[in-house]
C-alpha cells in the first residue's frame, strides 16, 4: 500500500473551490439565511431534531466509528459529533442567525465530510442519527441553493429527466436493444423484454448504467435469461431507481422520482421489483422514497439484486459451471447491509460462486464506508482528493486482507465501485473490484 | 444560616423532586406530541421488540462493540452510573430521614459501603473531566456547560461524603449537601443530565429501525 500524501489531511483542505457553493452563498444575507432556516426548524424539525440535540453527552463514543475521523489522524473536527458541534449545534443554539460563510462550512461539511452510512448510529450510546442531522443541513443547503455543483447538476437532471445522467428516453431503448443485439451473438434467443405487461420482474437500475456501465445490463439479461426469469424493463421514464435529490435535501424530488418508478412498475402490472446493485438506490427506493409517498413500506413487493441472485441459486434455477478461482473479499455496502441486513444473503451468494473467500475485517453492519456514498461521490472533481485521502482507513482495511490473498473486491453498489476503484488507484493496492453480477456471469451455465 | 435549614429539608426538597419528575414528564409529553406531529415515522416504526433488543445491548456492559472497544471506559462508565443512582437511594442517612419522616422505608446500604460508592462516584467524575481535558476529541466536543455538570453531579456526593464524616464546617457542607443535591434533581431535566430519560427513546427508535425496517443490529 503506497501511502503518499497521506499527510496531507481533508481537514487541511478546507475551502475547497466550488463554484455553486461560492455563487449560492454570495446570494445569500444574514436575514434569508436566518427567516429560512427558522421556517425549517419550525416545519420540518421535529422530536428528533431535538432529542438528538438534547441527547449527546459529547462523549466521543462515535469518534472512532467514522472513516474520515479516523483517516485524517484522528481530526475532533471529523468525528461525528464533531461535524454536529460545527453545524446543527451552531444553528440551533444562535436560532438560525448565521451568516453565509457559516453555511459554506456546513455546506462543506455536511456534503463531503458525512457519508450518511450510520456507522455511528452502532457506537452512539443513544443512537444518535448523525446522517439524519446531515441530512437536515444538507436540507437547508438546498432551501438556500448552496450545493455543491456537480451533485446539483444529477439532480437538475433528475428533475428534467427523472434519470440521473441525462439519458434521453431514445437513447435508453436504443442502449437497451444495443445491450440485445449485443448478448444475441452469445445467446441467440435472448431477449431484454421492453414494456411487457404482466411480467413477474419489473427491473430497474441507475442511470449510469446505460450511461458508462452498459455491460451491466447485458449481464443482467443473461442471468435473467438463464434462469427462466419473467421479467421486464419499462420504456418510459421509471426505469431509473436512484436518486441523487434524496442527498441534496431535495426531499419534493426524491417523492417524484419514487412515483415515476413505482407507478412504472405497476403501469406494466409486474408483480414485483428487481432492483440491480445499487446501495443508494436501494435506500431511497426501500426507505426513503416509500415514506415521502406516505407509504410505511414499498408498495409492492421490491428486492434487491443480491437477493435476487439468493433466491435462483437456492431454487436451482442457475447452475454454477466453474466457480470463480481468483481469492475474493466482500464489501458490505452501508445502504443494503445497515441499511437491509443483506450481509449473510450477500455470502451466501459469494460461496456458492467462488472458491476463496477472506473476510474484510471490521465487516458485515461493522463494516467501513467506501468513502463515495451518500452522494459525496457525486460532489465531484473538486472533492476528490479530499475524499480518497479521507479514507486511508479502507485502503488499510482492503490491504489487510489483500496480504491474507485477497485479489478480487467484490462490491454489490455502483457507489462502491467508484469509491474504492479510486482509492485502490490512490494507494496502489492493486486489487480488483467486481459486482456480484460480473461472477455469476462469468461462473454460470448460460444456457 | 440555620433558618434556611428547615426550607432546604423541607420544601426545597419538594419544590426539587416536584420539577424533576414534573419537568421530566412534561418533556417527555411535549417531545411525544411534537413527534406525533412532525415525526410520524416513529410511531409507524417503533417496535417494542426490536426497541428492547437495542437497548439490553446498551444496558449490558460490553453487550455492544463500541463498548468492548473502549474497556476502561465502559467499566468506568457503568460502575459510575450505578453507584450514582443507588447510593442516594440506599443510603442510610437517607432512608432514616424517610423513616422519620414517613414510618416507612426499606433497605440501606452499610456505611462503609455507601463510602465507598461516593468515592467512587467522585473519582469517575475526575476520571470525566481528564477524560474531557485530555483525550483531544473529547476536548474539541466539550463546552463550558459539560464542565460545570460535572461539577453539579459531584457537589452532592462530596459535600454528604463531609457532612457523614462530620468533618470541620460539617453543618455548612450539610446544608450544601441539601442545596446542591435539589439543584442537580432541578437541573435534571432541562440540561444534558436529560440523556437519562431520553436514552430508552432514541435507543429504542434507532433499534426499531434498524431491526424491524432495516434488519440489521445496532450494537
Amino acid at each position: 500500500m503506497n501511502t503518499k500524501n497521506n499527510t496531507e489531511t481533508g481537514a487541511d483542505q478546507k475551502q475547497i473551490h466550488d463554484v455553486a457553493i461560492e455563487e449560492g452563498a454570495r446570494r445569500l444575507t444574514r436575514e434569508k439565511i436566518h427567516s429560512v432556516l427558522s421556517e425549517l426548524i419550525r416545519t420540518e424539525g421535529g422530536a428528533r431534531l431535538s432529542a438528538y440535540s438534547n441527547a449527546c453527552v459529547h462523549c466521543g463514543m462515535c469518534s472512532e466509528a467514522c472513516h474520515h475521523y479516523l483517516s485524517n489522524d484522528r481530526d475532533p473536527k471529523l468525528s461525528p459529533a464533531g461535524k454536529v458541534k460545527q453545524t446543527i449545534a451552531v444553528i440551533m443554539a444562535r436560532k438560525g442567525k448565521v451568516g453565509p460563510d457559516f453555511m459554506k462550512k456546513a455546506c462543506e461539511i455536511a456534503f463531503t465530510e458525512c457519508n450518511l452510512c450510520r456507522r455511528c448510529m452502532m457506537y452512539c450510546p443513544f443512537g444518535i442519527d448523525v446522517a439524519y442531522l446531515m441530512l437536515f443541513i444538507r436540507r437547508a443547503c438546498h432551501k438556500l441553493g448552496v450545493v455543491p455543483q456537480y451533485i446539483q447538476d444529477t439532480a437538475h437532471s433528475h428533475s428534467a429527466t427523472m434519470n440521473q445522467m441525462w439519458v434521453r428516453d431514445d437513447e435508453w431503448i436504443d442502449t437497451l436493444q444495443w445491450q440485445e443485439e449485443e448478448a444475441r451473438d452469445e445467446i441467440p434467443n435472448i431477449r431484454i423484454p421492453i414494456e411487457k405487461e404482466g411480467a413477474d420482474i419489473f427491473y430497474s437500475v441507475i442511470g449510469p448504467e446505460p450511461k458508462f456501465r452498459a455491460q451491466l445490463i447485458y449481464q443482467m439479461a443473461v442471468i435473467m435469461h438463464a434462469s427462466g426469469a419473467d421479467w421486464t424493463m419499462s420504456a418510459t421514464p421509471g426505469w431509473d431507481n436512484s436518486d441523487m435529490c434524496m442527498y441534496t435535501g431535495d426531499m419534493e424530488m426524491t417523492a417524484r422520482l419514487k412515483k415515476v418508478h413505482f407507478e412504472a412498475a405497476t403501469r406494466l402490472k409486474t408483480k414485483r421489483i428487481v432492483m440491480g446493485e445499487c446501495g443508494h438506490a436501494f435506500r431511497s427506493v426501500y426507505d426513503v422514497g416509500n415514506r415521502l409517498l406516505g407509504w410505511k413500506m414499498p408498495p409492492l413487493p421490491m428486492v434487491h439484486a443480491i437477493e435476487f441472485y439468493y433466491e435462483i441459486l437456492q431454487q436451482g434455477h442457475i447452475e454454477i459451471e466453474n466457480k470463480f478461482e481468483q481469492p475474493v473479499t466482500f464489501h458490505d455496502p452501508c445502504n443494503i447491509v445497515r441499511g437491509r441486513g443483506l450481509h449473510e444473503t450477500a455470502r451466501y451468494v459469494v460461496d456458492k460462486t467462488c472458491k476463496t473467500f477472506i473476510e474484510l475485517e471490521p465487516n458485515r453492519e461493522h463494516n467501513f464506508c467506501c468513502g463515495a456514498g451518500g452522494g459525496v461521490i457525486n460532489c465531484g472533481p473538486p472533492f476528490k482528493n479530499k475524499r480518497v485521502k479521507s479514507n486511508r482507513i479502507k485502503a488499510e482495511q482492503l490491504a489487510s486482507a489483500k496480504s491474507k490473498g485477497a485479489e478480487v473486491v467484490i462490491a454489490p453498489c455502483h457507489n462502491c465501485h467508484g469509491g474504492l476503484e479510486d482509492i485502490i488507484n490512490h494507494y496502489e493496492l492493486g486489487m480488483e473490484i467486481k459486482f456480484l453480477a460480473d461472477i455469476l456471469y462469468e461462473c454460470m451455465k448460460k444456457e | 444560616m440555620h433558618e434556611i435549614y428547615p426550607l432546604a429539608s423541607g420544601f426545597l426538597v419538594w419544590v426539587a423532586f416536584g420539577v424533576f419528575i414534573g419537568g421530566t414528564v412534561l418533556r417527555l409529553v411535549l417531545l411525544a406530541l411534537k413527534a406525533r406531529r412532525k415525526d410520524p415515522v416513529i410511531y409507524q416504526y417503533f417496535s417494542f421488540y426490536y426497541a428492547a433488543r437495542s437497548i439490553i445491548h446498551w444496558i449490558f456492559p460490553f453487550a455492544s462493540k463500541g463498548m468492548r472497544d473502549h474497556p476502561v471506559f465502559t467499566i468506568i462508565a457503568f460502575v459510575f452510573h450505578i453507584c450514582l443512582i443507588l447510593t442516594p437511594i440506599f443510603v442510610a442517612a437517607h432512608v432514616i430521614l424517610i423513616m422519620e419522616s414517613w414510618q416507612t422505608g426499606w433497605w440501606y446500604l452499610p456505611n462503609a459501603a455507601a463510602d465507598i460508592m461516593t468515592i467512587i462516584v467522585v473519582l469517575c467524575l475526575l476520571f470525566f473531566l481528564a477524560r474531557r481535558i485530555l483525550q483531544k476529541d473529547v476536548r474539541y466536543l466539550s463546552t463550558a456547560g459539560d464542565y460545570v455538570l460535572l461539577l453539579l453531579v459531584a457537589a452532592p456526593f462530596i459535600t454528604g461524603f463531609w457532612t457523614y464524616h462530620q468533618w470541620y464546617g460539617f453543618e455548612t457542607a450539610g446544608l450544601l449537601h441539601m442545596l446542591s443535591g435539589e439543584l442537580m434533581l432541578i437541573c435534571l431535566p432541562f440540561t444534558r443530565l436529560f440523556h437519562m430519560a431520553l436514552f430508552p427513546f432514541t435507543r429504542g427508535y434507532s433499534g426499531s429501525e434498524f431491526g424491524a425496517v432495516k434488519g440489521a443490529r445496532d450494537w
